[in-house]
């Protein structure tokens, strides 16, 4: 499990405007990349391209290539909504099913797509939460609603729902930026642990959470608000981190920026 | 340099960012006007309803608490001033609840795929077209739809009114209504939802039916209730379409049926002179108004038990 991503030469535009341009990248599969960089400067766009979330919003469209493996996720004829089985995403805030039990949240995909066998979902049920370290906390009460855990609880019982379905990719839009420093960590324990089977790909405001889970790090920035953003550079997160080859990404990391 | 509070004359520390009584004072003032000026438009308010309210119950409440009322229809009835009896208005009551009851089935279906159409799917000219259309049905007078419907069934196919008429053209005023309330309670199904389950791989259609719907359920439930108690009220279009009669009729498509404003409209020519007519004009107002009331509270109760907390 987990595939190598590759990017080619993406534009990627809402509407008229372009709001990222040029990308190319490749991601290692079981490999954590982390996307760093200021605001606006396009990490969720150009992450939501990745499984085409992008689509959902109206207008919004791609230029260039993106390889999952070697399959073209943009070749006519291959559906959104099975590039998204595949490549599976974490958001901002923990956004669990309301109307439904953590038991009915981690299984959603799976029934929503027609899954039945009840020994099959149970089974999946404390898979998933055990591979989302969440299983000791909620197994006394699986059938209580999901929106009652702890914002970082509700955010693993997020990721254990999208590890269900059994995606090679896992996309992450900044997923602790609404979490306390120990359910932080908990998400981040959890990623070390992830990466052994998914490719990860995670946005984060945080350098030192960067600099702690990370394989790969890629720094997107723009000019001036407006224009598109782009990648600036992407190495070994170590790399980054102490020795990188652009002025932009330096003056970034050290706090030098804007 | 450093200064010290005890320095400074007591006039100009309010100067210096200390608390200004004198404007403060100002403000007080301004706000017990507002307070005494929104009570006073709120009692104000309050006087017709507690006199509508007050009226109807002093004049029919009597009426509407024997077993009669809710048992009998008013087979037997005779002439004005002549009949001693009041008897009952359970045709009517009957009538009243079976045709709004048709009435939602029509209209809801429509109204919360129109909703679900416009809020979900809905882009461009032709979103903006129905969008248009559900206005303007909403601004249509009742008695037009009325009107319309009678041309339509009768001058147009030449066909018999019956009670199921009336359900149609309430159905045009039951549509906007509840397609207005749906679409305000699918807006408020945060985005991040419908987000989550297309991550998953679920397509939109089963989004929509298994994730939005559900959460938005309990307020479509209660717009609907509340509908219903719109159109049970309703009166414009029944003075046209509505064939009353005495007897109880259980059958919407064929003979007349009565339902509780034709009751009325029935016996307010003779409640001057009739203090028995007057009963029944007063028993069905204080009826329907218990009806509209009991509905309304039970649209609210279904909300409160089944509201999705997030
Ligand atoms: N739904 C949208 N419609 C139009 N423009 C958008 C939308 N979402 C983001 N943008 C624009 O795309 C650019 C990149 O935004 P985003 O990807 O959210 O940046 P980041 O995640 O790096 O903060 C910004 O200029 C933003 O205004
Ligand atoms: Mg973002």
């Amino acid at each position: 499990m987990g595939k190598r991503i590759d990017v080619k030469d993406l534009n990627v535009f809402y509407g008229d405007f372009k709001a990222v341009e040029g990308v190319s990248m490749t991601v290692e599969p079981r490999s954590v990349t982390a996307f760093i960089g200021p605001s606006g400067c396009g990490k969720s766009t150009f992450l939501r391209t990745l499984n085409r979330m992008h689509e959902v919003i109206p207008g919004g469209h791609v230029q260039g290539k993106v390889m999952l493996d070697d399959e073209d996720l943009y070749a006519p004829g291959v559906d959104p909504v099975a590039v998204r089985r595949t490549v599976g995403m974490v958001f901002q805030r923990p956004n669990p099913f309301p109307t439904m039990s953590i038991r009915d949240n981690v299984i959603a995909g799976l029934r929503l797509n027609g899954v039945k066998n009840k020994k099959v979902l149970d089974q999946k049920v404390e898979e998933s939460l055990q591979g989302a370290n969440l299983w000791n906390e909620v197994k006394d009460r699986l059938n209580k609603p999901g929106a009652g855990l702890s914002g970082g609880q509700q955010q693993r019982l997020c990721i254990a729902r999208a590890i269900a379905v059994e995606p090679q990719v896992l996309l992450m839009d900044e997923p602790c930026s609404a979490l306390d420093p120990i359910s932080t960590l908990a998400i981040e324990d959890l990623i070390g642990k992830l990466k052994e089977q998914y490719t990860i790909v995670i946005v984060t405001h945080n350098m030192q959470q960067a600099a702690r889970v990370s394989d790969k790090t890629a720094f997107f920035n723009l000019e001036a608000t407006g224009k598109p953003g782009n990648l600036i550079e992407m190495d070994d997160t170590q790399q980054i981190f102490n020795n990188p080859s652009k002025k932009a990404t330096e003056d970034y990391i050290s706090g030098r920026f804007g | 340099m450093s200064l010290d509070v005890k320095d400074i004359p007591a006039s100009e520390a309010g100067d210096l960012g200390g608390i200004d009584h004198g404007k403060s004072g100002i403000r007080v003032l301004k706000n017990n006007i507002a307070t005494v000026l929104i009570w006073a438009a709120f009692l104000i308010a309050l006087i017709p309803l507690v006199w509508i309210l007050w009226t109807v119950l002093s004049k029919g409440l009597s009426t509407i608490l024997t077993v009669t009322w809710w048992q009998k229809d008013q087979s037997g009835v005779g002439a004005p001033g002549f009949d001693t009896n009041v008897r009952g208005a359970r045709h009517a009551i009957i009538g009243t609840l079976e045709i709004a009851a048709a009435t939602s089935v029509i209209a809801i279906p429509i109204a919360v795929m129109t909703a679900i159409y416009l809020v979900e799917y809905g882009r461009g000219k032709l979103a903006r077209g129905v969008s248009f259309m559900v206005d303007i049905l909403s601004g249509v007078p009742s008695i037009v739809a009325g009107l319309f419907i009678y041309a339509v069934w009768v001058t147009f196919f030449g066909w018999k009114l019956n009670a199921f008429c009336s359900s149609l053209a309430l159905v045009l005023l039951m549509v906007p209504v509840v397609c207005r309330s749906t679409e305000e309670m699918l807006k408020l199904v945060p985005n991040e939802l419908r987000e989550a389950s297309y991550a998953l791989g679920v397509p939109k259609w089963k989004t929509i039916v298994k994730v939005v719907l559900p959460t938005s359920f309990s307020g479509i439930v209660t717009g609907s209730l509340l509908g219903f108690a719109r159109v049970a009220g309703e009166t414009a279009p029944l003075l046209i379409l509505a064939q009353y009669t005495q007897f109880l009729n259980y059958n919407l498509f064929s003979g007349n049926m009565a339902a509780l404003p034709t009751l009325i409209n029935v016996n307010v020519p003779n409640m001057a002179g009739d203090q028995v007519s007057a009963d029944r004009v007063w028993g069905a107002a204080c009826t329907l108004i218990l009806l509209v009331l009991v509905i309304n509270l039970l649209g609210r109760l279904i909300g409160r038990l089944t509201r999705v907390k997030s």
